[in-house]
């Protein structure tokens, strides 16, 4: 029982990192419709900037402001100087231009820092405060829930009362209608790319403490497991993408308490098919028609 | 109907779609056995004329041939993207690896248990292809990319998973027996492995080039460019994508066995996503949908890396700094060029290279049509 208690606040919390990942792939799958396979290698970018910053002034806080602001920043220009030139005609386009951008990242990366592990650090103890004789919760567990508690509203605050969001969802919804009336639809986009790519800096903030630390290709193992989150939650509902990050995280946490650590890669591939398979358009959606 | 659909050009010009009317009579099959009999002979020639290290580059370049031939086939003709290949060349190379261990274990010995190896490889890829391509053919997109690429990343931890079978991070090695005896005692093993390869890609490259000029080949199109307009005319979808799926999985198999004959090693991490990633890019920059195309991809696979490290001697550069650069470098300029290749000239070398043939051709005065 303590053992279940503990792999599932532990699922919940990586769950949370994954859902505001997924998160970031479900805004750009919506303003864009393109699935940002470089993500995860964006996100590693704005952690290792961060990394930078935080060993240059010894302040975790400064660098975790950088890491956000950075992928902030690689979000837009990522739009900017490649995302908006690619011909969308084929599906296919954008995600190899994606890939491109995963290799150049990580080798870019690889050139300036090397490909040996380095330490990421976490702001609070990652040991489990005990209730009861239970252990439960550490104070960094509860940072994660708050951090993306606070990102999740936010984002739902902004799309759905601010007249940004408005103009967001409407350039995403009827993009030649909104020009009409005004709305900056380039902008708009860009916009959605640097707020997804800052979500995704943040999460990989989250993630990395809990993993083997900053590497160029840390993220690919937890790129496939948000997108499954995403994929789980239908590539088309921001709710969808929370419960299905939760889901997602859950499922890796009772998979490596249970059966083994080494098993949760096959565990998330399992899902993804057997989600992709059974509903493709993800457990919240409605019945789907794909259009062909 | 098909007025309307001939006018959509973007996708048209994105795979570059064939030849549209086949002029030219005679055997199909007979034409390819002639190019392939005339490439096998300039392999002869060529891999006595140069040094041993060419001629293993060269083997090299004809294993990758066989997988970004097989990737061409699905993605450009078929329009499956896969980002799971460098996985399915990973099951090809541990078959390899395990029945080789098998046979020496044994202390079987003979010509022709490499070919029946790399049969085996082939086969078990083809399960494994089988399995992912009864997937990818429910799924479109990025949602194919998606499963695709959680392939890539998650078969080759699977050796680690199950380290009693594969030993882990540490991977197997492949015994490989020496060249027969009847070619002379001092014949150069670089040699013997560029006539192992050469043999296995062509004949790989001949069925493949068959199947492409056949009554397949055209469903593939056909499903590739409109899928309602091939379910009308009778073809059954998702059976063509499986079996262009299949075909595809069985030349990375072939490709990824006959790199661990080469290398007479596997290791996880010799078939990493980059791996993946790498095969992709050589296909799209070579020009998606062309044999040749792959070709191109394939010698740039092997000719870049070898680029940077001679770019990297001339640079005098501290070792740490040379080694980080000469890992990232050939990445960095593969991403580059992908990004650029996909923004700028869709078709890639080959469709370069069209292009500029039918350009001169067209300058000429005296023109036969």
């Amino acid at each position: 029982m303590d053992r279940f208690v503990f792999l599932t606040v532990d699922g919940l919390s990586r769950g949370a990192v994954y859902a505001a990942f997924a998160l970031a792939l479900v805004l750009i799958w919506r303003a864009a419709r393109v699935v940002n396979f470089a993500q995860g290698a964006m996100a590693v970018a704005a952690a290792y900037v961060a990394y930078s910053v935080s060993t240059a002034t010894g302040s975790y806080w400064l660098g975790f402001v950088v890491a956000i602001v950075a992928g902030l920043l690689l979000g837009a220009l990522v739009d900017r100087v490649v995302m908006r030139h690619v011909d969308h005609a084929s599906p296919l386009n954008p995600v190899i231009v994606a890939l491109g951008l995963v290799l150049l990242i990580q080798a870019v990366l690889g050139m300036v820092y090397g490909s040996e592990f380095r330490p990421a650090q976490a702001p609070f103890s990652r040991s489990a405060l005990t209730v009861g004789g239970v252990a439960v919760l550490s104070p960094y567990d509860l940072f994660v829930f708050a951090t993306i508690g606070v990102v999740v509203s936010g984002l739902a605050w902004l799309f759905a009362r601010t007249p940004v969001g408005l103009r967001m969802r409407a350039a995403a919804f009827a993009p030649e209608v909104s020009r009409l009336l005004g709305v900056n639809v380039g902008g708009m986009l860009t916009l959605g790319w640097a707020l997804a790519s800052g979500v995704g800096a943040l999460a990989a903030m989250l993630v990395l403490p809990t993993e083997l630390g900053l590497h160029p290709h840390a993220m690919d193992l937890g790129f496939v497991s948000a997108f499954t989150a995403a994929v789980v939650g239908g590539l088309d509902s921001p709710p969808g993408a929370v419960v299905g990050g939760l889901v997602v995280g859950l499922l890796l946490s009772y998979v490596s308490g249970y059966a083994g650590s080494d098993l949760t890669p096959l565990a998330v591939l399992v899902l993804l098919l057997a989600v992709l398979l059974v509903r493709p358009g993800g457990l919240f959606a409605p019945v789907a028609a794909r259009r062909v | 109907m098909s007025a309307t659909r001939a006018a959509v050009p973007p996708k048209q010009q994105l795979v570059g779609a064939g030849r549209p009317a086949d002029r030219r009579r005679g055997s199909t099959l007979l034409r390819h056995l002639a190019v392939v009999l005339a490439a096998g002979l300039l392999l002869v020639a060529v891999s006595y004329s140069v040094e041993p290290f060419r001629n293993f580059q060269l083997a090299t370049v004809a294993a990758y041939f066989c997988a970004t031939a097989g990737l061409t086939v699905l993605t450009g003709l078929n329009g499956q993207l896969s980002l799971g290949h460098g996985a399915l060349m990973a099951t090809g190379a541990y078959t390899v690896a395990l029945c080789q261990t098998a046979f020496a274990d044994r202390g079987m010995t003979g010509g022709w248990l490499l070919p029946l190896s790399l049969a085996a490889a082939v086969v078990s890829t083809v399960a494994v292809g089988a399995v992912v391509g009864v997937a990818a053919a429910r799924l479109r997109g990025p949602y194919l990319a998606g499963v695709t690429l959680a392939v890539a990343v998650v078969v080759p931890a699977l050796a680690v998973t199950f380290d009693g079978v594969f030993n882990g991070e540490q991977g197997l090695s492949v015994p490989v027996e020496p060249p027969p005896l009847s070619l002379g005692a001092y014949f150069p093993y670089e040699r013997w492995q560029l006539w192992v390869t050469g043999a296995a890609t062509l004949l790989a490259l001949l069925l493949l080039a068959n199947l492409i000029r056949s009554r397949y080949g055209r469903t593939f199109r056909a499903v590739r460019d409109d899928e309602v307009a091939a379910r009308l005319a009778g073809i059954h979808v998702a059976r063509t994508q499986v079996l262009a799926f299949v075909v595809s999985a069985a030349t990375a198999g072939l490709g990824g066995a006959l790199l661990a004959v080469l290398a007479q090693s596997v290791s996880p991490g010799a078939f990493s996503l980059t791996l993946s990633l790498f095969l992709l890019m050589a296909v799209v920059i070579g020009g998606l949908g062309r044999l040749s195309g792959a070709l191109w991809g394939a010698v740039l696979l092997v000719a870049l890396p070898d680029l940077t490290h001679s770019l990297t001697e001339l640079l005098t550069l501290s070792p740490a700094v040379a080694q980080r650069l000469e890992g990232n470098l050939p990445l960095a300029i593969f991403g580059l060029t992908l990004i650029v290749v996909m923004i700028a000239a869709p078709g890639g070398v080959q469709g370069l290279l069209s292009r500029l043939g039918r350009a001169l051709l067209a300058r000429r005065p005296t023109r036969h049509s």
